[in-house]
């Protein structure tokens, strides 16, 4: 898990995972590159990030993985990121195509709705809570 | 003594309690209306663990972090 102040080289991170597992023996490698859509006029888009519990998330992740003969890998940016550049990749490496498929949708919709990670619209300089997309992470209302 | 942690949005200041379970914490951070308002929508870790048992025991020098809904990406 890597974590980046601004926007992500996906170019360099991708090369480099790549380069990293080439003589693993994995016959696929499907990344996934999140990136940031000129809409409702903003300008950037702007993360905080809980670093010890997203590590914790993303270690049980590595566990699941493994025990499909997988890998996961992921890269997220914290603070400002600008338009069309982008904020989050990932990706899996297994030794078929077919667990590295079903393991790149379930890892990046589980990140969606439980990575310690909040999003702001940036416009005019200032940071507004995208509360409408965010989602209650598992267990939410426990002290309600 | 617990410490009492608001994540991302929610723009509190750490608080420090005396508690011996959630439950505790509970009512004590419900005495703010602001937070009151945030806690049905807020899961919760301790010691960065999350957590989902009321009658978690709690120990001097815990920390309880408060998490607002999530949308990375």
């Amino acid at each position: 898990m890597e974590l980046y102040q601004g926007p992500l080289d996906t170019k360099e991170i991708f090369g480099r995972w790549l380069d990293e597992q080439a003589n693993s023996n994995y016959g696929a490698y499907i990344p996934f590159v999140g990136t940031i859509r000129a809409e409702d006029d903003i300008e950037a888009l702007s993360f905080d990030i809980y670093e010890p519990v997203l590590k914790q998330w993303f270690d049980a992740w590595q566990v699941k993985a493994q025990q499909r003969g997988a890998i996961v890998k992921m890269a997220h940016a914290i603070g400002d990121v600008p338009i069309h550049t982008s904020s989050y990749i990932s990706a899996v490496f297994s030794p078929k195509r077919r667990v590295a498929l079903e393991l790149i949708d379930e890892f990046v919709e589980d990140f969606k709705a439980n990575a310690p990670i909040w999003k702001y619209d940036v416009k005019d300089g200032k940071r507004i809570y995208a509360e409408d997309r965010s989602t209650a992470m598992d267990g939410a209302g426990l002290l309600a | 003594m617990i410490k009492v942690e608001f994540l991302g949005p929610i723009g509190k200041a750490p608080v420090e309690m005396e508690a011996n379970t959630l439950s505790e914490v509970s009512s004590k951070l419900k005495e703010d209306a602001v937070i009151s308002e945030w806690l049905s929508k807020c899961a919760v870790a301790l010691n960065d663990t999350m957590v989902k048992d009321l009658n978690t025991p709690l120990k001097d020098g815990d920390k309880i972090s408060i998490l607002p809904p999530v949308c990375g990406g």
